[in-house]
């Protein structure tokens, strides 16, 4: 691609950052760039205000996509989408009877968002290009380029993005891609009263997150753990990750999240087999003898 | 301290065998079982406890809509497969055969293309796939390929029909069946490389279906229009492409595994047996049929039946893979688990 950002291939390994991770935006294409900007989310101090999604539609004149009331828990965002782009997720856990303990329930909150995957697979299936990688090495779509085919919603592991049906077209967190063309900081994490919702260079955040973590294990909080935080697992590592207390299929977040695009290779080979083989049929019927 | 329920606390309550603390409120984060669908399977696949967040998918439903997408698989295999024929039965001297197909090409993919752009969520926006060219996007691959593609197999049908150019119309004709494999193929792909456990795990498999279903579709559609005497290139067609389409759904059957599940229960797992016994049928009555006017026909038209019916049953499995999250969270556990991380 000549001009940065739309280079898709994951497969295709390239610049690696500091910590051994893929620069997105070196690969991109850019050659100077800033460093890269990301969320990190530590779940243990949200509160659950929702302040983060309030202030992301406002900023972002993001629709209202449903008032209702789901009756499941205090989350009646349900789940991220074309009109939401952050989402606080409520579980109600009944908790182990200890004997100093105050009885029964712990409230599990977390802000989930759009991850700004390493190895993002809505901008490798993207067919236009309107799915691009930024110089802060975030994904964003380009609303007058989408044609809404759909494909990035069903390539997303995380179920991020999705159609919007006012206006047909992909819609996720831009990770305030305007706000960062000013110096300023995304709106959710700005309005965060807790700093549950931390914003930053993304290996800034990393070594902050594994302070944090430490800290809490050591306080006995043992199931607290990094989400996302590794350049090594199946994105590449999230741009933005997340400090949880307890697995992340208790938060509606995939364990083992693996980009379908690093199986590209296998995928067009065996492609690439089906239709020699579907060529080499039809030449043997060219062969065939007329009875 | 209060002590969180750890997983094996979680994972071993709903079985009731050590309940310890407050029962459980409604409104809490499911736990459930994903169970062998299958009876002969439950030694093969053991139970497995999983939590989610109150039952919510984790990934997203692609956003394609039915009919048009699996319309299209169909549409673009017949039209794909059609020019392969084509060009085979145009070389043997089958030329009666040769335009069917050709024709039959061009319609399919005319009429797969509007499903195309009737698909897209802005349809006048549908010439932006042509803005880049992507290999890591299968829509976009394909995009150039039906591009380069439909040009040809209509300058093969137009050609055939009223007989100008005959030299270029031949080279359209091996043209579009250099590449008609490709578009008949590459939907493989397309829906392989997705979040979608039920599509994205099959992906050595895949292709290999969705060439036998295109090469049954071409065969089907050859024999239903032309007498048997007439149509030998696509009864031999129709006996490489069942099997290998059987074959190859078996084998996509077993990779799957316990994912396998919707492609043998529900709405798609009855699309997709009637649809085998279509194939098989229709290939009975291809091969046994030969003499046979009627007979042939129908077994053209099971096979064009079964051909649709695959992709339908393929397509709707994916999906209710993609709607509940036990297919895509408990094949994530279990990786981890062997990892013995987490």
């Amino acid at each position: 691609m000549s001009e940065p950002g739309h280079s898709g291939a994951a497969f295709a390994r390239g610049p690696a950052d500091a910590d051994g991770g893929l620069d997105p935006a070196a690969r991109a294409g850019y050659a100077d760039h800033p460093p890269r900007m990301g969320f990190f989310t530590d779940t243990s101090v949200c509160i659950g205000c929702k302040a983060c999604e309030v202030a992301c539609k406002e900023w972002n004149a993001v629709p209202e996509d449903g008032i209702e009331l789901t009756g499941m828990s205090y989350d009646n965002t349900v789940g991220l989408g074309a009109s939401t782009w952050r989402h606080v997720a409520f579980i109600e856990q009944p908790v182990t009877a200890v004997a100093d303990a105050t009885e029964g329930v712990r409230w599990l909150m977390a802000s989930d968002v759009c991850k700004h995957c390493t190895e993002s697979g809505c901008l490798d299936v993207c067919p236009t290009g309107a799915l691009f990688r930024t110089e802060f090495g975030t994904v964003v779509v380009q609303d007058d380029v989408c044609n809404g085919c759909g494909y990035c919603v069903g390539a997303c592991p995380f179920g991020v993005i999705a159609r919007r049906e006012e206006d047909g077209q992909a819609h996720k967190c831009t990770l305030c891609y305007d706000r960062l063309g000013a110096g300023m900081e995304p709106a959710c994490a700005k309005a965060c009263p807790t700093e549950s919702i931390q914003f930053g260079p993304l290996d800034e955040l990393r070594e902050r997150a594994a302070l944090r973590v430490a800290d809490l294990r050591a306080a006995g909080q043992d199931q607290a753990r990094l989400y996302l935080d590794d350049p090594d697992d199946g994105i590449g590592g999230g741009g933005a990750f997340f400090l949880l207390l307890d697995e992340p299929e208790v938060y509606g977040l995939p364990p083992d999240p693996v980009v379908t695009t690093r199986d590209l290779p296998s995928i067009w080979k065996h492609v690439g087999l089906a239709a020699a083989g579907l060529v080499a049929t039809g030449i043997a019927l060219g062969f065939g003898r007329r009875k | 301290m209060t002590e969180p329920k750890g997983r094996g606390a979680a994972w071993t309550e709903e079985r009731g065998t050590s309940h310890e603390g407050p029962p459980p409120p409604a409104a809490r984060p499911a736990r459930r079982r994903l169970k062998a669908a299958r009876r002969r399977e439950e030694s093969r696949v053991p139970d497995f406890e999983f939590t989610s967040y109150y039952g919510r998918p984790v990934i997203k439903e692609p956003a394609w809509g039915v009919p048009d997408v699996p319309g299209y698989l169909f549409l673009g295999g017949l039209a794909g497969a059609s020019s392969v024929l084509a060009a085979g039965a145009e070389m043997s001297g089958y030329g009666e055969l040769a335009r069917v197909a050709k024709v039959g090409a061009l319609g399919a993919i005319s009429l797969s293309a509007v499903a195309l752009v009737h698909d897209l969520g802005r349809p006048e926006r549908f010439a932006n796939m042509l803005r880049v060219f992507k290999p890591s996007s299968p829509m976009s691959v394909g995009s150039w390929l039906l591009t380069a593609y439909g040009p040809l197999a209509g300058a093969a049908a137009v050609s055939d029909m009223t007989g100008i150019l005959p030299a270029a119309g031949a080279l359209a004709t091996a043209g579009a069946g250099l590449l008609g494999p490709g578009v008949a193929t590459y939907t493989a792909a397309l829906l392989c490389d997705t979040a979608v456990p039920g599509w994205h795990e099959g992906h050595r498999e895949m292709p290999y279906l969705f060439a036998g279903s295109a090469s049954c579709a071409a065969a089907g559609l050859g024999l239903l229009t032309v007498s048997p005497a007439a149509a030998g290139p696509a009864r031999t067609l129709a006996t490489v492409g069942a099997p290998a389409e059987l074959v190859a759904k078996r084998l996509l059957l077993r990779r799957l595994g316990e994912i396998a599940e919707p492609y043998e229960t529900g709405r798609p797992g009855r699309l997709l047996r009637a649809a085998e016994l279509l194939t098989v049928g229709g290939l009975a009555g291809a091969v046994l049929g030969r003499r046979n006017r009627a007979v042939s026909a129908l077994a053209g038209a099971s096979l064009l039946a079964a051909s649709a019916l695959t992709r339908f049953g393929v397509f709707e499995a994916g999906l209710v893979t993609a709607r509940d999250p036990k297919y895509t969270i408990v094949p994530q556990r279990r990786r981890l688990d062997r990892r013995g991380m987490n």
